[in-house]
């Protein structure tokens, strides 16, 4: 047994989890109360819309209840809910980011070295993705490549884009940085480029969680719950650790 | 072997069933517990803090006449059944009158004569509807702070609210803002929309503009202008008919 994450790492992902778990639910509310998405600076219902889904049935809002926060529609509650947590996750985001700087987590771990950008390199860690070889002993500590460009991705382009894209989106801030919102090409992009990311931070979460199970479920959640880590054996087994 | 895959399955489909089922529950127990939504709305606070400091005295983007919508949605209340107003309507609100009153020195019936004499600004802005959905227009009108230097405020004088003709049931439509927002350059009472008169469905004959705020503190059909050092003792206190029927924030600048 190792120690794999630390305790910065540990209460950023979990608080990051809820946070964006309510972020979404509450987000898929807000879009029930106009299910429709435009490019350019203004949008509604005489405007032509690039996705428009519910309404088709009446009385049916886009996303189910089981989905959304409050349960039952409410625009202002989940309103209320979406830009409290989304301090969390903008100030949390900020603290994490300074302390993995600070302690040396973004250089250490995530930051991609010249020769894991090789293309030969690159083909080999999705290779072993396809076939399941997950790395063993010491080399297990490290993140692979694709699983460098995946947290990086998270961390320095996604997250930050749903904030920006979701201040663009305040007439307020509007005011005061004008480049905010024009530089998505205007408020309704920026809307829509939320929305985007939105899902696209779902279909990490997707493969996330099937790299988790496939990886050895047990093991992977005691490391990011307590730190310890079980290494697997060297070379890298054929079953779960 | 497979005894372990089994425990182990069982286990992690138990924790998520577990975190499911205690979000499912606890989104509704904590949607309703008063204490957990003055958490919630502790960040509307923040909200204006924060874009004060970031904006302070500065415009709403302003458009050109080619980048405006081709046709402007009218939301919320449309038209109003009130036999007065329908009067007025009618005589193409010849003979109503605007009243400025409250905490001020001078109060005040202007018609809309003498609106439309006042030095006049005229702005192509981007509404933003709280739903999501933004449209582009052309507004005119006296800037607000032209019309409240006419009355005089007195030094109580805290919040403008609107009162307005428009009624959801039985509960008539009103707005407030506090003086920042009231004395801003662009806060302009229209009767002008893309070069015509205001049309009753955008809510004849004058509607606020507040451009740095989503759509619904945009009172339409605005009939009294009042001042008040608190919006406690209105209606249900909280400063407007969306935030008194269903929490919406006061302050709409996010």
């Amino acid at each position: 047994m190792v120690r794999r994450h630390r305790l910065s790492t540990r209460l950023w992902h979990w608080g990051n989890a809820v946070t964006l778990l309510v972020l979404l639910m509450s987000g898929l509310m807000i879009f029930n109360a106009h299910p429709r998405l435009y490019w350019g600076e203004y949008g509604a219902n005489p405007d032509h819309a690039w996705l428009d889904i519910g309404a088709t049935v009446a009385g049916e809002d886009a996303f189910p209840g089981w989905a959304t926060i409050p349960s039952t529609y409410s625009l202002a509650d989940a309103r209320l809910w979406h830009l409290a947590f989304a301090w969390v996750l903008a100030l949390a985001l900020l603290a994490y980011l300074a302390w993995s700087l600070a302690n040396g987590h973004i250089r250490r771990d995530l930051h991609i070295t010249r020769r894991e950008w090789r293309l030969a390199h690159l083909w080999q860690d999705v290779r072993d993705h396809a076939a399941l070889r997950f790395a063993g002993g010491a080399a297990a500590l490290r993140y692979n490549t694709l699983q460098k460009i995946a947290y990086a991705a998270v961390l320095f382009g996604l997250l930050p884009l749903m904030i920006a894209t979701g201040l663009a989106m305040s007439p307020g801030m509007d005011a005061g940085w004008p480049w905010f919102s024009a530089v998505w090409g205007g408020r309704q992009s920026a809307r829509s480029v939320h929305f985007i990311v939105a899902f696209a931070l779902v279909g990490f979460f997707v493969l996330h969680i099937l790299m988790v199970l496939l990886a050895g479920p047990l093991n992977e959640l005691r490391s990011i719950v307590t730190g310890w880590y079980r290494l697997p054996p060297s070379p890298s087994p054929d079953g779960p650790a | 072997m497979s005894g372990r895959v089994l425990s182990r399955r069982r286990l992690l489909g138990a924790g998520a069933l577990g975190t499911g089922g205690l979000l499912l529950s606890g989104r509704h127990r904590l949607n309703r517990s008063a204490a957990f939504r003055d958490a919630l709305q502790g960040a509307e606070g923040l909200h204006m803090r924060a874009q004060r400091l970031i904006a302070g005295d500065a415009l709403a983007r302003e458009y050109a006449e080619a980048q405006m919508s081709p046709e402007f949605r009218a939301n919320g209340n449309r038209d109003v059944a009130d036999a007065t107003y329908r009067q007025h309507a009618d005589a193409g609100f010849a003979q109503w009158a605007l009243v400025v009153d409250g905490l001020v020195r001078r109060p005040l019936a202007l018609p809309l004569s003498a609106l439309k004499a006042l030095p006049q600004r005229a702005q192509i802005t981007r509404h933003d509807c709280v739903e999501g959905w933004s449209a582009i227009g052309k507004w005119q009108g006296p800037q607000l702070s032209r019309v409240l230097a006419m009355a005089g405020l007195l030094p109580a004088a805290r919040y403008a609210v609107f009162h307005c003709a428009d009624r959801f049931g039985d509960t008539p439509y009103y707005e407030s803002i506090d003086l920042i927002d009231a004395f801003h350059p662009q806060t302009i009472l229209a009767w002008r929309m893309n070069g015509q008169p205001l049309p009753v469905a955008h809510g004849a004959p004058l509607r606020l503009r507040v451009e740095r705020q989503l759509g619904y503190k945009h009172a339409k059909y605005v009939m009294r202008i009042e001042l008040r050092a608190t919006l406690a003792g209105l209606y249900g206190g909280k400063g407007g008919y969306w935030e008194d029927a269903g929490d919406y924030a006061w302050y709409a600048g996010i």
